[in-house]
Formats: structure tokens, sequence, C-alpha cells
């Protein structure tokens, strides 16, 4: 367990998008959050990685209180993100996209720009070379030198997890990572996956394709309208009438 | 053939030419001419690195270019503290109260944060126009004096002068050009271009952004400052919309977002209006539609055309070649 939420709870207004939820992530595995639309996945997301700030509860990392930190601090850490929509800059090469994603790594600031300290070149060439690392990771290595705007909807999900791992993460949350590619993609970026794994990275994700999610987590919980419905391996889920019901609706007679 | 078109050759070629240029052309106004449009594009390379890079278009940039050179004025007129340490605190008391005016201002963002600056300039120029006891209000301030002596070097002649603004703008760029390629320049354009992936890859939007603020708020300063003591008088109008939107129209015809935009930008329009003077304000009949023309089909203005094309060119070679190569193969 790296990674822990307590009664994990968001307002905003009157509407609760996250209720009370106690969720564990495993280190080194496949973690995965699924729900109907609007269940409040990506909510859930935003309040670990400090995009919003929790209303109640608590995030511990590694044991550590990390509910109220800001963003980067979150991502110093060691928790890094995609995005649903992939936010790259497109009138840029797939290498200059990456290059910044170990910006938080780095110390030098402008006065290092301006007179071209050793600190700035040092620490600019280990971006480069953490850049080409990634991008070997993800299978870009041949398209580096393209503009995002000329690449694939497939290798753009590659550049945002390239990205993500740029930043030397510990865990990588990745939202619908494969929305909007084809089922061969789909297969790949799975592939993708299991390889950041095996590199010791601990995964966590928001899915739609049930198909890969069952093959691919580990480990699964499942969100309703906010709220914990039910968690386990693929196979507990997959006969869980809770789940189904909320998927299906109805009485929920086993399908 | 392409090789001695590289991109260190050029820049070295119009170095050279702005050097020799004036005695090619031995025409005292068009000396005056390019010395102000050096002057101008200072402080669009302020604007640019804030507005083209970070993406926060501030329409505050004519009050800072006002403060520049309304510091360096009072400094030497009222204060009369000597020229060069005037000419060195002016930029400084510009970026002290950009400071302040960044930290409020980048609480908002697009166009709020265009509406608000916008008002903020308004107000600096208010400030200038009534506060008749510091400033001399719509008098302005008269006798501000040249760039004082160093040793043997004097600024007494338009062509010194001129060479003086040239070394400012020279060093503006490579000040520029220098953030731009480096860790601090990439953060911004990550900022620019999502600052909630910035943000999810640890950058602390907050402080780069008022970063970038205050650095521009340095170019208009520094503008500011040898436009004073170029002209060696000024008014209120120099804080006034209209001062802000050439700045704007200049960025936005050379592009916005560019290394070189704000140069092209500048010297294009400063001449081509100086050339067409004939017309009066007619010119800007022609401007107008050229300028939406330009924001319709070319979004980053004239140099991002020509990247846009260059780079077309290069995959079209490259894809040629390795056709050609598995021809081969």
């Amino acid at each position: 367990m790296i990674l822990q939420t307590k009664q994990l709870t968001k307002q905003f207004g009157g509407l609760v998008a996250v209720k009370n939820v106690d969720f564990n992530i495993e280190k080194r595995k496949v973690n995965a959050i699924i729900g109907p639309n609007g269940a409040g996945k990506s909510t859930f997301f935003n309040l670990i990685t400090g995009v919003h700030r929790p209303s109640s509860g608590q995030i511990l990392y590694k044991g550590e209180d990390i509910t109220h930190l800001p963003a980067n601090k979150v991502a110093e850490l060691g928790l890094a993100r995609t995005f649903q929509t992939t936010n790259l800059f497109e009138m840029a090469t797939v290498f200059d996209n990456v290059v910044v994603g170990h910006r938080l790594r780095t110390r030098s600031n402008f006065f290092d720009a301006i007179f071209r300290t050793k600190r700035l070149k040092e620490e600019e060439e280990r971006c480069k070379q953490k850049a080409l690392e990634v991008l070997e990771f993800t299978e870009l290595s041949h398209i580096g030198h393209q503009l995002v705007a000329n690449i694939s909807q497939e290798e753009k999900k590659r550049v945002a997890f390239a990205l993500a791992l740029a930043t030397e993460p510990e865990i990588v949350f990745l939202d619908e990572p494969t929305a909007g590619v084809n089922p061969d993609e789909t297969e790949s970026l799975a592939y993708l996956i299991k390889k950041m794994v095996n590199q010791g990275i601990t995964v966590c994700l928001i899915e739609h394709k049930m198909r890969m999610i069952m093959d691919l987590a580990d480990h699964i919980m499942v969100l309703n309208y906010g709220e914990k419905i039910a968690e386990g391996t693929p196979s507990e889920i997959n006969k869980n009438e809770e789940v189904i019901r909320a998927y299906l609706g109805g009485s929920g007679a086993s399908a | 053939m392409s090789s001695i078109f590289t991109k260190k050759n050029t820049v070295i070629a119009l170095i050279v030419l702005a050097f020799v240029i004036p005695f090619v052309l031995q025409n005292q106004y068009y000396l005056h001419v390019l010395t102000l449009a050096c002057i101008w594009s200072i402080a669009v390379y302020g604007l640019n690195l804030l507005a083209g890079f970070t993406g926060y278009l501030s329409l505050a940039h004519a009050g800072f270019f006002a403060i520049g050179a309304y510091s360096l004025g009072l400094l030497t007129v009222k204060a009369e503290l000597s020229f060069w340490l005037a000419f060195l605190v002016a930029p400084i008391i510009t970026m002290i109260i950009g400071t302040f005016v960044g930290i409020i201002a980048l609480r908002t963002k697009e166009h709020f944060f265009a509406i608000y600056t916008l008002c903020v300039g308004y107000i600096i120029y208010l400030i200038i126009d009534k506060w008749d006891s510091l400033t001399g209000g719509v008098r302005g301030l008269i006798g501000i004096p040249s760039p004082a002596n160093i040793g043997p070097i004097s600024f007494d002649t338009p062509l010194s002068q001129y060479y003086f603004v040239l070394v400012v703008t020279l060093l503006c760029i490579l000040m520029v050009y220098r953030i731009v390629h480096s860790l601090t320049g990439r953060t911004f354009i990550a900022i620019r271009n999502s600052e909630e992936l910035a943000l999810s890859l640890g950058i602390s939007t907050a402080k780069n952004k008022l970063l970038s603020f205050v650095l521009s708020t340095f170019f208009a300063g520094v503008a500011g400052a040898l436009y004073g003591s170029f002209i060696r008088f000024i008014g209120p109008e120099i804080s006034y919309t209209t001062i802000m939107f050439d700045f704007l129209t200049y960025l936005i015809v050379g592009g916005i977002g560019t290394l070189s935009g704000p140069i092209v930008g500048t010297f294009l329009i400063v001449l081509l209006s100086q050339n067409l003077q004939f017309l009066q304000d007619y010119r800007m009949l022609i401007f107008g539609p050229l300028l939406t023309l330009l924001i319709i089909f070319s979004p980053r203005g004239i140099v991002g055309f020509v990247l846009t094309k260059y780079h077309q060119h290069q995959r079209k070679t490259s894809a040629v070649l390795k056709d050609a190569r598995a021809k081969e193969g």
C-alpha cells in the first residue's frame, strides 16, 4: 500500500461529487477506478493530485499526509498524472514537449538562463537525456522530431505518458488513457501500462473499456454517485451484483 | 548553398547591417525613425515574453513603459541624479511596481486578465496625467538629459544615440533569447500551453507567471527609459491605450510567441507607416483589414507563417529522402 484515502469527500455546493471514499492503492500494481459517467472518478483523481482541495477526509502517501498540498508539490513527491485530453503543445516537437517534464527535478532559475551558467547547461542536458530515455521507453524515439500536431491520437497518448514518466514518479494516475483510440492501439497502450508496472511504477487508472480493465487491473474500485460500491479483484467485481445494477440499472438479477 | 544561410550567419549579417546602415542611408530622419523602432521593439519583446511565451496578454504594458520613462525623467530632472544611475534605477522602479500589480493581476486569467490590466494601464495614465505636482501633468516633463559621457564616448549626436540604443536592443534580445531557450523559457511555454498540465508536472505556475510578468515590465521599463533619454520630452500620452495597441499590433504582425516576431513587426510597421504618411489617417484603412486577414490566416504573424512553411518544407524533403533511401535499399 503506497497511497491511502480515508473518508475522502468533495462537495461542490450542494453536490457531493465524492463521498467518504476509503481506497488503498497497492504498490507496483495496476489499480483501476471504474464507474458510470459522472460517478466522481475524475474528481477523485483531482483530489489526490491536489487539483481540488478535499472538503473532508485525508490522503496519506507513504504514511505522510498530503491532503492539503498544492498540485505542484504533490508532483514533486512522485505522483504524476495524465489528463483525459492530452493538453500537449501541438506546434512543438514531441521531444520539446517532453523535455519540460523533468523540470521539477532541476533548480536553475532565470539568472542561470541569462548568464548560461554551468548549472543550467548540466540540468538542460539532464532534462534532454531524461526525455530521450522516456521516449525510448514509450517507443516514440522515431517520431521525437515531429510536431505533435502531425502525430496520431495513440501517439499523443504515449507522449502524455512520456511526460508523466519524465517527472520520475512512483505512482502514475492515468485518466482514461485509451479514450478515443482503436482496439489494436488500446492493446498496445495496455502493454505499455504493464511495462510501466514491471519497471516498478505503481499505476492507478480510470477506464471505461471493461475488457481491457479486467485483463489489466490487479485491484478495482467501483464508484457510483460519488460513493464506493465495490472493491476487489477483477473476478470479484465481475460477480458483484451491485456493480451490475449500477451499470445496467434495473433490479440486478444476475446477467 | 544552404550552408551560407544558416541561422547564425543570418543573424550576424543583420547585426552588421544594423551597424553600417547609418552610413548607407545618410539621412538624419531615418536614423531617428530607426532609433525609435529599436526602442519600441524592446518594449514589444517584454510584451512577447508574457503574452507570447507565457500566455498572459497584459494590456498595462504602455503604462509600464511610461513608468520607466517617467522614472528616468523624474530622477534626472527633479532628483538630479546622474544619468547612468537613473538609467539603472528606472527599470528597477518599473519592476517593483510591476511586482505589486502582477501579484494582484495574476489572480485572474485569460480575458479577465486582459481587462484587468487594461484598467491598470488606464489608471497609470490617469495618475501621470492628473498628478501635476509630480509629473507635470499634461505639460509633461521637459529637459531630460541624453546619456552622459562615458570617458571619451559621448552620446550627443543622433548617430551615437542610435548606436547606444542599438546596443541596448541587442542586449535585450540576447536576454530574451537566452530566457526562451532555457529551462525557464520551457517552463513559461508549458504554462502557456496548459496551466493544468504544468501544475501536474510540478511547476509552480504562480511563481513562474509572476517572474514572467516582472521580466516583461523590466523590458518595458528599459524601453521607456531609453525613450525618455532619446526624445528628452515625455507627456502622459505615452502611457495611453493607443501606444498599448501599437505594441500589440507590432507583436501580432511580427509573430506572437516567436523570437524574431517583435523586431520584424515593429520595424515593418514603423517604416511602413512612415512611408505612407502622405495617406494620413487613411493608413488605418489599409492596416485594419491587413491585420484582420493576418489574424485569420496566420495567427502567429509573419514569422509564424515563415516557420510553418519551413516545417512543411522540411517534412517534405525528409519524406522524399526516406523514399529515395527505401528505393535504394
